[in-house]
């Protein structure tokens, strides 16, 4: 049988929590893989979401990613050390050059 | 399975399905009336579903003072459309009216809109619209997040905005709870005179009715005309780009950019007079959305969702078009460009107006007669 070289493990956090997965991995594929299910509120209800479509349609696996809001988890690829947040309702209008 | 044809007796016959015909056939069956409405497929080209969702009163009406006037009384009616469709749906349409600006990037911008500010109230008869100049320092106390680019602005405390689309979804909700029988799909082919009413035919089979209201858009210009009727309206096209959902920090609309209820930002107010294209083309989008971080540089760091076009419905003069028709009694045409500010007046003024046998002397101006006036009489 074809030998399957093991994915290099990147470390990153969820609201803080220390947690692995494998290198090539979307942040959206990372947090299912530690089983989050959901990883924002949404602005008009507050109701939890998590990733869904994983293609960049749907817009329920938004997080924050090292402080930027509104990322959409399923097309940015994981990269060690990152910081990613649970997107509570809106982003905040922030990060703009005035 | 058999189908039974598709023939069937209504009071009044309302095609098009957009805001302007939902409006009408919510006010008709208001009134009473039994309503039909025959809306086109996908294949039409949807104004209402691609509106910025205004309710503006500010610019409306140069060379037209009814315009202005008409504006005006369905800005200040629109609350009671509000409320009206908030009882029947418990949908919130989210209408406010904090009072809109138009931002000037350039000395020239602001001089022009003064100037046309004070051409539009020498008519006779606003005189008394509110509205005020802003310089830069004004603007920014009242919008503090402007850029410095900004020289000035023009406020009206009239002017306001809605979610369009909950108003689209009200409209047709509340319309189906008072009976109106909506059709999509439906695009008709002919309407002829018969026996005192209207016979409309196409694929869908055919249906009488004793009045038939045209509000049709851009299909207004081909049917006006079988009932002696003319509607000759041609597509202006606009473009709109829409940001992610943020913390609200726009409580003003401005004629190009305003923030919806939800949190996103809407960036539009562009025209061009391409026919029916409506492809989304990058020149036009990207300067529209420098022009929009010039006004609020917050914006830069925003990300797009998405962006899409429309296409107005414009008549030569860009008013709007309401007519009974003399050769065919029990037909009018309903056109306009404006049918989200104008919604108010369609349901509480126009359909009850229509119901009881014709148009008030009020809507004597927008008749399509004016077409016929030569230019240089």
């Amino acid at each position: 049988m074809h030998e399957v070289k093991p994915a290099e493990a990147l470390g990153f956090t969820f609201d803080g929590r220390a947690l692995t997965a494998r290198a090539g991995d979307t942040v959206a594929a990372a947090l299912l893989a530690n089983g989050v299910q959901a990883c924002r509120q949404t602005p008009v209800s507050g109701a939890d979401r998590g990733p869904y479509c994983m293609m960049g349609v749907c817009f329920d696996c938004l997080v924050v990613i090292d402080g930027v809001g509104n990322r959409q988890g399923c097309l940015v690829p994981l990269r060690e050390g990152m910081r990613i947040e649970t997107q509570a309702g809106r982003r905040h209008p922030d990060g703009a050059q005035s | 399975m058999t189908t039974s044809a598709l023939s069937s007796e209504a009071d009044i016959v309302v095609v098009g399905g957009g805001v302007v015909g939902g409006a009408m056939a919510l006010g008709l069956a208001r009134g009473g009336a039994r309503v039909t409405v025959l809306d086109e497929g996908d294949v039409a080209f949807r104004a209402s579903r691609g509106n910025f969702a205004l309710v503006w009163v500010q610019s409306k009406g140069l060379g037209m003072p009814d315009y202005a006037m008409w504006s005006r009384r369905s800005a200040e009616q629109w609350h009671e459309l509000a409320d009206v469709l908030h009882e029947d749906t418990g949908i919130d349409v989210a209408h406010s009216q904090p009072g809109g600006f138009m931002l000037c990037l350039s000395e020239t911008e602001l001089e022009q809109r003064r100037q046309t500010m004070q051409r539009l109230h020498n008519q006779m008869s606003l005189s008394d619209f509110p509205y005020e100049i802003l310089d830069h320092d004004e603007t920014k106390r009242r919008l503090p997040d402007i850029g410095k680019d900004v020289v000035g602005s023009v406020y009206s405390p009239l002017d306001g905005h809605v979610n369009s689309l909950k108003l689209f979804r009200a409209l047709r909700d509340a319309s189906a709870r008072r009976g109106v029988d909506y059709r999509p799909n439906c695009t008709v082919d002919s309407i002829a005179s018969d026996a005192g009413g209207f016979r409309l035919k196409g694929a869908f089979g055919e249906i009488t009715a004793g009045k038939v209201v045209l509000a049709a858009g851009l299909g207004n210009a081909r049917l006006a005309p079988m009932v002696g009727l003319e509607a000759p309206v041609k597509p202006s096209k606009g473009q709109i780009i829409v940001t992610e959902k943020t913390d609200a920090f726009l409580h003003n609309p401005m004629v190009t950019i305003r923030q919806t209820d939800e949190g996103g930002i809407m960036i539009g107010d562009s025209q061009e007079d391409r026919g029916f294209d409506t492809v989304v083309r990058q020149p036009i989008l990207s300067v529209m959305a420098e022009r929009a971080v010039r006004m609020f540089p917050r914006l830069a760091g925003l990300n797009v969702v998405r962006s899409w076009s429309a296409l107005r419905v414009m008549s030569p003069d860009g008013f709007p078009i309401y007519d009974q028709s003399l050769s065919h009694p029990g037909a009018f045409v309903v056109t306009c460009h404006s049918g989200v500010t104008l919604a108010a007046n369609h349901v509480l003024t126009l359909a009850p107006a229509i119901l009881s046998g014709g148009l008030p002397d009020t809507l004597d101006a927008f008749s399509a007669r004016r077409f016929h006036v030569p230019a240089h009489a």
